[in-house]
């Protein structure tokens, strides 16, 4: 019955991409009360503590109060770039989920098929990741600039001058896994780190634990957090380039942010430290599911960032690039020749 | 390797539903804030930001060449870097002959960046070696 197979097939495409949108618009919930409250904790206050036991409702309370603000225009602004841009910086930062992969193929209990935990295992799918989610750029390009306020204008430029400079390195580290792994699909990246957590790949020595630091110290900077939120320096640039956004299209760029954050999280967990494989290889670790692992080792990194976040201060302008030009791609383009001679 | 059109294609469609699954919820999400959201016009409602005081000239500025150049950099750095992917898949295939061959590639590109560097194209501010360059004291 073949009708019944692509119905089915459909079906599952449907259940995962609805499944997949469910998390990606629900997670900034709970990850802004982690954030707060982590916050709050680390500077020895209580964080959100009013709306809901320990404050959980909070997030809630702010998105019912983004969807009643008003969404103000300036007048003087590029009306069309100006809409455009939330679009363009969110949709991307979306788009990206769909070559992640979350697990191997597993059996469903009652129906008997298999089913894959990912939407779409595309062969090359660090480069769909890193093209796709580099398209970001142009929301806050075009936002700082079509907004027509000074502020804006700046935070546009440092915020794009910043992203590409550090996209450049991002793309070097990739080039280093997959390297190590021969492959550019994110599946077979995880399937070649089976086994311990020696393994895996930031302990591929002599050049893992290298790549991993310039994948961290870059995609810290892509995804603007502190130590290298210079986007939204608010000493010196209001709120960099998205001053005047306001209500829903605001909550977009955060969104977006968010999603990337989460994004980079999981793709240091494929790249690095094994996926979904548990650290040692010994039978009671094969019990759990490898979901949790992979989830679990996510949730340490989104916690590392947001302790980070409140733990160091802000780089300056001219150490941001120096650091990005002058140390991590050299660095990185000699790692590339060593990693290059211990494959042969 | 000669796949048909229909398998090659066969993991982007539900990257298709995807697409138009995230267009609908982000569309879904706008129409739902424009007609919950207040409108209150004043008189200064739709004014740029500038820290609280009454803005002046437009925003189109002149700004900084200097990232003009780092664009350009991007550019080059980033097209080098999809080379060198096409040789990372397959670094142990293309043996010695493709290391040596990536080896000067690479070494090209050092020089570049080195180039750069020693030009002052890498400094941000003026930094007091391009100072003494530009204005010799």
């Amino acid at each position: 019955m073949p009708d019944t197979a692509i119905l089915l097939e459909v079906l599952v495409i449907v259940v995962k991409v609805s499944v997949i949108c469910g998390i990606l618009f629900g997670l900034p919930l709970p990850l802004t009360w982690l954030e707060r409250k982590v916050a709050g904790h680390i500077q020895v206050r209580l964080g959100p503590w009013r709306v809901g036991p320990h404050g959980v409702l909070q997030p809630f309370a702010d998105m019912v109060k983004l969807l009643i603000k008003e969404d103000i225009v300036p007048d003087r602004a590029d009306k069309f770039l100006f809409k455009l841009a939330p679009l363009l910086s969110m949709i991307p930062a979306f788009l990206v989920f769909v070559a992640i992969p979350f697990g191997e193929k597993f059996a469903i209990p009652f129906i008997g098929n298999e089913i894959t935990l990912y939407i779409s295992d595309m062969n090359v799918g660090i480069l769909y990741i890193l093209a796709i989610g580099g398209l970001g750029i142009y929301g806050m390009i075009l936002g700082g600039w079509a907004s027509n306020s000074k502020y804006s204008l700046l935070g546009g430029l440092r915020s794009s001058a910043q992203m590409i400079s550090y996209e450049v390195s991002m793309s070097f580290a990739a080039i280093g896994v997959v390297m190590l792994t021969d492959s550019l699909n994110l599946l077979e990246m995880v399937r070649s780190q089976s086994g311990s957590f020696l393994d895996w790949n930031i302990f591929y020595l002599p050049v893992g634990p290298v790549w991993f630091v310039i994948f961290m110290i870059s995609a810290l900077a892509e995804i603007n957090r502190i130590p290298f939120d210079l986007p939204e320096d608010e000493g010196t640039l209001a709120a960099g380039f998205h001053t005047e956004y306001s209500g829903m299209r605001f909550s977009f760029f955060m969104l977006a942010e968010y999603v990337a954050m989460v994004t980079i999280a999981v793709l240091t967990v494929v790249m690095f430290l094994g996926g979904w494989n548990p650290p040692l290889d010994i039978s009671i670790f094969h019990l759990v599911p490898p979901i949790f692992w992979f989830l679990g080792k996510v949730v340490l990194f989104i916690y590392f960032f947001m302790w980070l976040r409140f733990t160091l201060p802000r780089y300056r302008y001219d150490q941001l690039m120096a650091i990005g030009w002058k140390v991590l791609i050299p660095l990185s383009l000699v790692t590339i020749l060593v990693t290059g001679l211990m494959k042969i | 390797m000669c796949l048909s059109a229909a398998a090659q294609y066969a993991p982007l469609w539900p990257l298709a539903v995807y697409f138009v699954a995230v267009v609908i919820l982000v569309g879904a999400m706008l129409v739902l804030s424009h007609a919950l959201g207040e409108r209150r016009r004043g008189r200064l409602t739709s004014v740029p930001y500038e820290s609280g005081v009454v803005g002046t000239g437009s925003a189109r500025l002149h700004f900084d060449v200097k990232f003009y150049m780092v664009a350009m950099f991007f550019v080059i750095f980033d097209m080098e870097a999809v080379f060198v992917f096409a040789w990372a898949v397959s670094a142990r295939e293309a043996g010695w002959a493709g290391y040596i061959e990536m080896f000067i590639f690479i070494s090209i590109l050092l020089a570049a960046l080195f180039y750069l560097w020693r030009l002052g194209a890498l400094e941000w501010g003026t930094s007091m070696k391009i100072r003494r360059k530009i204005e010799p004291l």
